[in-house]
């Protein structure tokens, strides 16, 4: 990576780990454990297909899936080649951690809009 | 001590064996915390699977949720759950050094803007848990 994009995928980074700090963990509990525990009850599908419906909630939603994964990414691709001593492979590092969040990014968008 | 670092106009790099983060409790809470950001990926791609089947109709919605009590989700659930947490924690705590506000000379507290930032994780937990369920 070229020094002068650094900061670009770092204020990703910092949005990102702002934003899933924020909303992943009630999200994860709702949606990870309290419902299959059965600790609430399964919301109705007309109720949680309207949540959704207003394009608005979508753009927030896209929002933080997006700004997640290239948390993920930046953080992924320096714990690979810090942690593991993977210097030699910094491009490749790179480029596969950008890339897949890229690539999920643009299937978010997609399947948002088609809600 | 010498430094030789500068000396030679070639950055000197130093051979790493890879479990080097093993060796101090400090080291490995760091590294801890770096891989949180598997959690938070995989639960962005979980979310983006939800909202997949919701968009796809009612069976699939309900076929979703019985995959996410199957037994290997269940824990992923609760191994991402708390790095997500970790994160979160970890994350705020360092928000005073990441945040410089200042108001002309009055610089806030550091205290102050971390838990102004635990305040705005209560109050968005508290909005997206009645958003969702009611």
């Amino acid at each position: 990576m070229k020094s002068h994009v650094e900061p670009f995928w770092w204020s990703l980074f910092g949005a990102g780990g702002a934003i899933s700090a924020l909303f992943l963990p009630v999200l994860s509990i709702i949606i990870g454990l309290a419902i299959p525990f059965g600790w609430i009850d399964i919301p109705s599908y007309e109720h949680i297909y309207g949540i959704f419906e207003p394009l608005s909630v979508r753009l927030v939603l896209l929002a933080i899936i997006s700004l997640s994964l290239f948390h993920w990414a930046h953080r992924f691709r320096f714990t690979l080649y810090e942690g593991l001593q993977l210097h030699r492979f910094k491009y490749i590092i790179a480029i596969l951690c950008y890339g897949s969040a890229i690539t999920i990014v643009a299937f978010a968008s997609y399947s948002l809009w088609n809600y | 001590m010498t430094n030789t670092t500068k000396s030679s106009g070639k950055s000197y790099k130093k051979e790493m064996p890879i479990l080097w983060w093993t060796r101090r409790t400090s080291h490995i809470i760091f590294v801890m915390r770096e891989l949180t950001s598997l959690g938070v990926a995989y639960f962005a791609i979980i979310l983006l699977l939800l909202i997949g089947a919701i968009s796809q109709g009612e069976e699939s919605y309900y076929e979703f949720i019985k995959l996410m009590k199957s037994p290997i989700l269940i824990w992923l659930s609760i191994i991402s759950l708390l790095g997500l947490i970790f994160h979160s924690v970890t994350w705020f705590n360092l928000a005073p050094k990441a945040m410089v506000v200042k108001f002309g000379k009055y610089r806030i507290p550091g205290i102050v803007i971390m838990l102004s930032n635990y305040a705005g994780w209560i109050v968005i937990s508290i909005i997206v848990g009645r958003f969702l369920l009611y």
